[in-house]
């Protein structure tokens, strides 16, 4: 962003080496959330969540439904107030309309106004922006410029998704929030939103969204978030991420405990009492391990190999030692 | 749509915002869109003031034929209608929109409480005074009714503010509780309401004590204002202060829901 270049008469032979780094992830949070613990009844959606997004970044919080990646964006749109802790938008509270001027949403596709024409959504929804994206250039650059005067509820399920996130960028925002944007989706579809959603990154804007999919953050995030039942499990970068989340689940039966074998992330409880020599090893690579295993004449039978769910993944991330590394705290 | 929307990062000039004006104007003309795109709805809110009149006014020579009682009754069942429109509209319709999801969406623009509030209440009182084209025609082809162009202006533009306070207190009902919490919740205040406030019956039937209450209740002085604009009757003293106090309470009231309410209680 040209605000968090240092000024071009500024003398160049010395380079503070306290001064934050040039590049996407500098200059003051766009996005801070200190502490946050939202209650539902009985229900603790998020229980003391701290999150600092900086312009230019594009995080993806990831986690199962009912994690918390609702609630979190629904208090840093302003809909709703936590119960303690404190969420800032662009320098200000997400209550006040001002601070809400730099910031993009997407409705829920089911839930445009089904009567109205798609040009009249769209203008209704600039008129908030001081300079606003000129609804036929928006149309157009989403494809959906020959759908402008049929009324929402005739739309496709795409069209929808489209608009929607068309209807985010309209106000030039420079934070873009978006939930779950491609769920239920084609492949063709996702693919055009994400590179929407990319164009927008590109040319500078903040992206905070949330997925259940492994797929779709891979797709676009540089930093990503994992919550899950209201606490974050993980605050890294996507290859880090990655590299814990995407594991494989190799099942066996063996006299010897190799938890400790080279490769094993870490392992899983054995189902039942009576069944104490079924392991559950988690592995990046399953493959080798299984090699290593017959190379070293290890004597197992009954292997089963299979992925890690997304769940099974986080379960990694409540144990000990396991919790939260490069965060913004 | 494979190009990047051009300039996404430029951050907004500082103190460029949206007037308050026209974001009124702006949630005005969505919501009167939004309205007449359900047109039976607006034609069932122009019929029934109208009906009413049809059916319990006219039938009532002595009342219908009397200029003086029949313009009355046109003023108590104009102010029926308003009452009814308005909370029944704004309770209900305030709390189904809210069970919609594009609501919380709406909210996470940058606008307040403010403009979307006057955008409703203008939308109300645009329909309000539809509602009542069909009344004055039967008022005027079948009863002694009569009134002035004058008095029927100063009547239209009464209504007009009359109805302020019964479109926020919808709002307050509205946006504090459920839909179907709201229906019942909105009958309850509205019978009570425009029994006591003199809308059904004449006031000058009811005893001592009950017309001390009716004289505390919005929808008495809004009938007597009205009454006093279309007939020349002078409403008693209170009535504006009655009026306006009811308005700023209930404004208080929606505006405090309003910034209570986060939508659904549920995620």
């Amino acid at each position: 962003m040209t605000r968090t270049r240092p000024p071009e008469r500024a003398p160049a032979r010395r380079e503070a080496p306290s001064a934050p780094a040039p590049g996407p992830a500098s200059g003051p949070a766009v996005v801070a959330v200190r502490g946050v613990t939202r209650r539902f009844g009985d229900v603790v959606a998020l229980d003391d969540v701290s999150l600092d997004v900086r312009p230019g970044e594009l995080v993806g919080l990831l986690g199962p439904n009912g994690a918390g990646k609702s609630t979190l964006l629904s208090l840093i749109n302003g809909q709703r107030r936590p119960d303690s802790g404190t969420v800032r938008l662009l320098g200000g509270d997400p209550r006040d309309a001002a601070s809400r001027l730099g910031l993009g949403v997407t409705p829920q596709e089911s839930g445009l106004p089904a009567t109205l024409r798609v040009a009249e959504v769209v203008d209704f929804v600039a008129g908030h922006f001081p300079d606003p994206v000129p609804s036929a250039d928006l149309l157009e650059q989403f494809g959906l410029a020959e759908t402008a005067r049929r009324q929402t509820g005739a739309l496709s399920g795409g069209q929808k998704r489209r608009l929607a996130v068309a209807l985010s960028l309209v106000g030039r925002p420079r934070v873009l929030l978006l939930d779950e944007p491609t769920t239920g989706l084609d492949v063709g579809a996702r693919q055009a939103l994400w590179e929407a959603v990319r164009g927008y990154h590109a040319g500078g804007g903040t992206v905070l969204l949330t997925s259940h999919y492994l797929e779709e953050v891979q797709a676009l995030a540089q930093r990503v978030v994992v919550i899950d039942r209201g606490v974050v499990r993980a605050d890294a970068p996507l290859d880090v991420i990655l590299r814990r989340v995407a594991l494989r689940q190799v099942v066996l039966t063996c006299a010897v405990d190799l938890s400790t074998w080279p490769g094993v992330v870490r392992t899983a409880a054995p189902a039942g009492p009576d069944d104490a020599a079924r392991q559950t090893l988690f592995t990046a690579d399953a493959d080798a391990l299984v090699r290593d295993l017959v190379r070293a004449d290890v004597d197992f039978r009954d292997l089963e190999i299979r992925g890690a769910s997304l769940e099974e993944a986080f379960a990694e991330m409540v144990e000990p030692g396991a919790l939260v590394e490069g965060a913004d705290r | 749509m494979t190009t990047a929307p051009e300039r996404p990062a430029a951050a907004p000039a500082t103190g460029a915002v949206v007037t308050p004006l026209r974001l009124t104007w702006l949630h005005l003309r969505f919501q009167f869109l939004e309205s007449i795109r359900i047109p039976m709805a607006v034609i069932g809110n122009m019929l029934f003031p109208a009906l009413a009149m049809a059916f319990f006014v006219v039938p009532q020579q002595e009342v219908a034929q009397n200029p003086l009682w029949a313009t009355t009754a046109v003023a108590g069942l104009a102010m029926f209608a308003v009452c009814s429109a308005s909370l029944f509209s704004f309770g209900l319709g305030v709390a189904e929109d809210r069970q919609l999801p594009f609501d919380p969406y709406v909210r996470t623009l940058p606008a307040g409480p403010a403009p979307r509030m006057a955008a409703r209440i203008i939308n109300a009182a645009i329909f309000a005074v539809l509602g009542l084209l069909p009344l004055i025609v039967v008022a005027w082809l079948f009863t002694a009714a009569s009134v002035t162009v004058l008095q029927l202006l100063a009547g239209i533009g009464m209504i007009l503010v009359a109805l302020v306070p019964f479109v926020l207190l919808g709002m307050a009902i509205g946006y504090s509780m459920p839909a179907k919490a709201a229906l019942a919740v909105v009958q309850v205040v509205l019978f009570p309401l425009a029994f006591a406030g003199g809308l059904f019956l004449p006031p000058m039937v009811f005893p001592a004590w009950l017309d001390a209450i009716s004289k505390l209740t919005p929808t008495r002085a809004a009938r007597d204002l009205l009454d006093q604009a279309l007939t020349g009757t002078t409403a008693y003293g209170g009535a504006w202060p009655v009026l306006l106090g009811w308005t700023l309470v209930f404004a208080a009231l929606a505006v405090w829901a309003y910034r209570r309410d986060e939508g659904r209680r549920f995620r």
